[in-house]
């Protein structure tokens, strides 16, 4: 986990959006587990890191958060995507695409470079 | 701009806490996840340990969480700001002081910049001032002599260095008001003084090229403060005809509102030269105006000189009568407009820093003193986990606190003070330094104000941070530690003193010195008596009195009817009033000596026949005029005795002749008499030759009135403008004063008086900060030292022996401070050498008198402590501990 920081913390907002864009407005505990669900158990988080990284996002504007009941009848706080979110969660997947590609590149095999 | 948003909410976060929102999230958080593992079957305990460790621990979210909501480093710095200010209301006492000293030091220093910068540093009111010239010619006495307008127009036409060069020349106008009339200042230009200054008129035009020869319309330049004043500011007055001294004019321009041109002081009227063809214009050796020039791209000020002086030396050979000695002189013109004033606001300048420094130097101690005294809480901080840059920054932060409050407060005492200071110049004096006028915080004095706090700040955090690499943690705990630091302080603090007593002695000794010029100053015998006398410029108009007959009745009348005033003793007229200034010169040419062309230069005076009765002067030999020696009556003249010791060593001169150049016979006049060397100049000029002839042989519709009173000048006045008006309305009265206010307002009186008294307000208190620093430095020692105090008593020590040790301390520093002081003080004496009078900058009486000053006062404060070591019960001073 402390050696992956880095990339983690430049990710997590990523990975945020990109589970809110898909399913919809979701509480931290739910975004916490589709997260590690997704990363096929790969990824071992504290839940706790979430919420700084929801607080940036919402202060930067790309998600809102209102009070409302879980499945389970708890109350929660769910988290929504806004428009300006939606648009920055665009931008940012090209730009990691582009980047995956380039880095992915490097690592391809010889003779396909030519 | 996201970013920025992000920062704002953040911001708001410090003072809008909403960490119960985040408390309910972070609990419906753990319950949902404690829900799905009791659902996988755990057992509730182990649901919610699980719970909690995959969060993360419930403290450690909520700290990160607070961190992004708020800005920490600004909490903190609240934090710290917070404790400070608790800090520092707990010790009113220590609060008050610093920031009265600071608030001290920075009010006196802010107060002279703004002075010196209106003067110095803010630029005049000109275009390109640093390429403008002022250029007179010179004469073997006089370093600065006026130019005459023939000489002003070679030097025009020939000189390969200069854009432009205008002359000016200041005169006063009478103008007819609804109150009557009244003595305006202006002054003569030629037609491009304001196009080579470069200014340009606000309202109307500048004066056409040719617009002051002969045959030129007559038009008039106003000043704004006039416009503003005189005719209420409107617009129409362009065009316009006023009437000057009985001729008219017609207005063509108003100057702007920041232009002023000290040399003129604050004239209000603005005319062309107008050259007449006889009289002063028409003979190249009257002298009575002063140039402008611009230099030429590329010219240096050195080769302008050189090349004015080749044009002089063509003219000598060219007019031997006129020109022979008339050499040429250039000085850049702001030099010739703040020149008097500049030695001495330096000076001040200097004065204040030092006390400046004086007060930051105590305020340092004294926050070192208290840094020792806190020294446990900070170990306890320290071993509490506190980082060293957060002990420091909370120096940083208490120094800086203490600086802005006295910031502050000095800002508005210095306000005050300029208020003050500026409102004590006299009026005359003010008007020849019109740069005074906007005085006050602008932002060049705010920023000097910034720099020193950004100083002050950065000392203040700074020496009780050094001190904190020497803290030991363990030590600073152990109940009543007395580590080294406290004797290192002692070092530290001892070096101050002695900086501060220097400082101290540095300031005393220049005051000692400027107030003893200033008592030299005034010791100068003006061989007259000064007191009761009341003096007033007078004009009559020329209409009425242009014939010499007329004249000479105006006279005789303005005399008789004044004398008969009650409380008036004598009356005279005079063309120069005594104390004004060495010029209005004659060359003369004695009759019956060799001549080669030479310029004798002696002052020129007229004087009414009563004068030297009047002044109560002394005359040495021969006679005095008589009243019936008037028009046509052969010319006769009293000399001043300088005059008789220069042209008639060993000979008697009663009864010899001189006149002009040529010994013209209309010129010739006879000695009759040798009267005690009356003070035409000022205070501390040289005497010069002088003779007077009377004004009953060439009368003038333009003098002085002397008036000797038997009692208070003030209450007789009003009275004799009064009864002057009375003779005829058309005359007017101006400059009405008394010859003791002459002599206290003088402009070389004024300023040495001035920076006297300033100067030993600031040395009074840098004495006073200086001493309480000694005080300071050794009741701490002796503090420190109570147990040693104690263990020698008990040990038998005589309380006369603990004197003694306190003592030596505190002489020790007092006798570093003097012998440093000392040298310092002679060092910074012989700087302003030019503001001394009659006293070397190592007047041995003035050192002598300061070191026992000092000397005394350091004995004085540390004999307080001293008893007190001398009182040390050996008993409780042992138990204590």
């Amino acid at each position: 986990m402390t050696t992956k920081t880095e990339i983690w913390q430049g990710t997590l907002a990523l990975m945020i959006l990109k589970t809110l864009d898909t399913l919809g407005p979701l509480h931290g505990y739910g975004i916490a587990r589709r997260i590690e669900q997704t990363s096929g158990d790969l990824l071992s988080l504290n839940y706790g890191t979430l919420y700084p990284s929801l607080l940036k996002l919402e202060q930067e504007g790309w998600i809102n958060s209102e009070w409302g009941v879980s499945e389970n009848n708890r109350k929660a706080k769910y988290y929504k995507l806004t428009r300006s979110g939606r648009k920055q969660l665009e931008r940012e997947a090209k730009e990691w695409n582009q980047t995956t590609a380039i880095v992915a590149r490097f690592f391809a095999p010889m003779e396909e470079q030519s | 701009m996201r970013k920025l948003r992000a920062l704002l909410l953040r911001l708001k976060g410090l003072f809008h806490k909403n960490d119960r929102d985040f408390a309910d999230e972070l609990e419906s958080h753990l319950q949902m996840h404690i829900d799905d593992n009791i659902r996988a079957g755990m057992s509730p305990q182990d649901a919610r340990r699980t719970a909690v460790m995959k969060l993360g621990g419930v403290d450690q979210t909520k700290e990160a969480y607070r961190d992004r909501a708020t800005l920490p480093l600004l909490e903190s710095l609240v934090q710290d700001l917070r404790f400070t200010l608790r800090q520092l209301r707990k010790n009113p006492a220590f609060t008050v002081t610093a920031t009265a000293m600071v608030a001290l030091g920075m009010g006196a220093s802010v107060a002279i910049f703004a002075f010196v910068d209106a003067a110095l540093i803010k630029p005049l009111p000109y275009h390109n001032t640093s390429r403008l010239l002022f250029v007179t010619e010179t004469t073997p006495d006089i370093p600065r002599a006026a130019i005459s307008y023939l000489d002003y127009l070679d030097w025009k036409k020939l000189n390969r260095v200069f854009d432009s060069m205008d002359v000016y020349g200041a005169r006063g106008y009478v103008i007819s008001t609804s109150a009557g009339v009244e003595m305006v200042p202006g002054a003569r230009t030629s037609d491009g003084l304001f196009r080579t200054l470069g200014v340009t008129p606000v309202l109307g035009r500048d004066f056409y090229q040719g617009e002051d020869l002969p045959d030129a319309p007559r038009t008039v330049i106003i000043s704004y403060a006039s416009w503003q004043k005189r005719f209420g500011g409107k617009q129409e007055i362009i065009g316009q005809s006023i009437t000057l001294y009985e001729v008219p004019y017609t207005v063509i321009g108003v100057l702007p509102q920041n232009f002023h041109f000290a040399p003129v002081e604050n004239a209000e009227f603005w005319t062309t030269l107008h050259p007449g063809s006889t009289g002063c214009d028409a003979r190249r050796s009257c002298h009575y105006l002063n140039g402008v020039a611009r230099l030429k791209e590329g010219i240096s000020t050195e080769a302008a000189l050189a090349d004015l002086k080749r044009i002089a030396k063509d003219l000598e050979t060219q007019y031997p009568d006129s020109n022979r000695g008339q050499g040429a002189t250039v000085a850049p013109l702001s030099e010739v407009i703040v020149g008097d004033v500049k030695p001495i606001l330096l000076l001040l300048l200097g004065g204040a820093g030092l006390l400046l420094l004086i007060a930051c130097i105590n305020v340092a101690s004294l926050l070192l003193v208290r840094s020792e005294t806190r020294r446990r809480e900070l170990s306890v901080r320290r071993a509490l986990g506190a980082t060293r840059m957060r002990l420091i920054r909370q120096f940083v932060i208490e120094g800086l606190v203490i600086v802005a409050a006295g910031t502050v407060a000095g800002l508005l005492s210095s306000h005050w003070t300029m208020q003050i200071l500026s409102g004590l110049i006299p009026t005359d004096m003010m008007a020849g330094m019109p740069y005074l006028n906007d005085l006050g915080l602008n932002p060049r004095v705010l920023m000097f104000a910034l720099v020193i706090a950004i100083l002050a700040t950065a000392l203040f955090s700074l020496s009780p941070a050094l001190q904190l690499s020497t803290l030991d943690v363990r030590e600073g705990m152990a109940e009543g530690a007395r580590g080294s630091a406290g004797k290192a302080w002692t070092r530290i603090g001892s070096k101050l003193v002695i900086l501060e007593l220097t400082t101290a002695m540095v300031l005393l000794v220049g005051a000692g010195l400027l107030g003893k010029s200033f008592y030299r100053l005034l010791q100068v015998d003006t061989n007259f008596e000064t007191k009761n006398l009341i003096t007033m410029r007078i004009r009559a108009p020329l209409s009425a009195y242009g014939e010499d007959p007329q004249a000479l009745a105006l006279q005789r009348k303005i005399v008789d009817e004044i004398k008969r005033l009650p409380g008036v003793t004598a009356v005279a007229l005079a063309d120069t009033l005594p104390l004004t200034f060495n010029g209005n010169t004659d060359w003369i040419r004695f009759v019956g000596r060799a001549y080669s062309g030479e310029h004798n230069e002696v002052n020129e005076r007229g004087v009414s026949p009563d004068y030297f009765t009047t002044l109560q002067a002394n005359l040495l030999r021969g006679r005095m005029f008589t009243d019936a020696e008037d028009l046509g009556k052969p010319q006769v003249v009293v000399i001043n005795q300088t005059l008789a010791k220069k042209y008639f060593p060993g000979e008697d001169p009663i009864g010899q002749r001189f006149g002009d150049h040529n010994l013209d016979p209309k010129s010739i006049k006879e000695i009759v008499g040798i009267v005690d060397d009356i003070r035409e100049g000022t205070l501390e000029s040289e005497i010069w030759p002088a003779y007077y002839y009377s004004l009953n042989q060439q009368p003038d519709i333009t003098y002085s009135l002397v008036v000797r009173t038997s009692q208070a000048e003030q209450s007789i006045m009003p009275t004799v403008a009064d009864s002057i008006r009375l003779i005829d309305s058309r005359i007017t009265t101006s400059y009405q004063t008394t010859m003791t206010a002459r002599v206290n307002e003088a402009p070389t009186v004024y300023l040495r008086r001035s920076s006297t008294w300033l100067v030993g307000g600031f040395a009074a208190v840098a004495l006073l900060l200086g001493v309480i620093g000694l005080y300071g430095v050794i009741a701490y020692s002796v503090s420190q030292r109570t147990r040693e105090i104690g263990v020698r008593i008990a040990l038998g020590a005589q309380r006369g022996m603990v004197y003694r040790l306190i003592l030596k301390e505190a002489g020790v520093l007092a006798l570093g401070g003097i012998v440093i002081g000392t040298g310092c003080a002679i060092l910074a004496a012989s700087l302003m050498r030019k503001l001394l009078f009659g006293t070397p900058p190592w007047d041995i009486t003035t050192l002598v008198c300061v070191a026992a000053v000092l000397g005394a006062s350091a004995l004085l404060a540390s004999f307080l402590p001293a008893r007190r070591a001398a009182s040390v019960d050996p008993i409780s001073a042992l138990r204590a501990e």
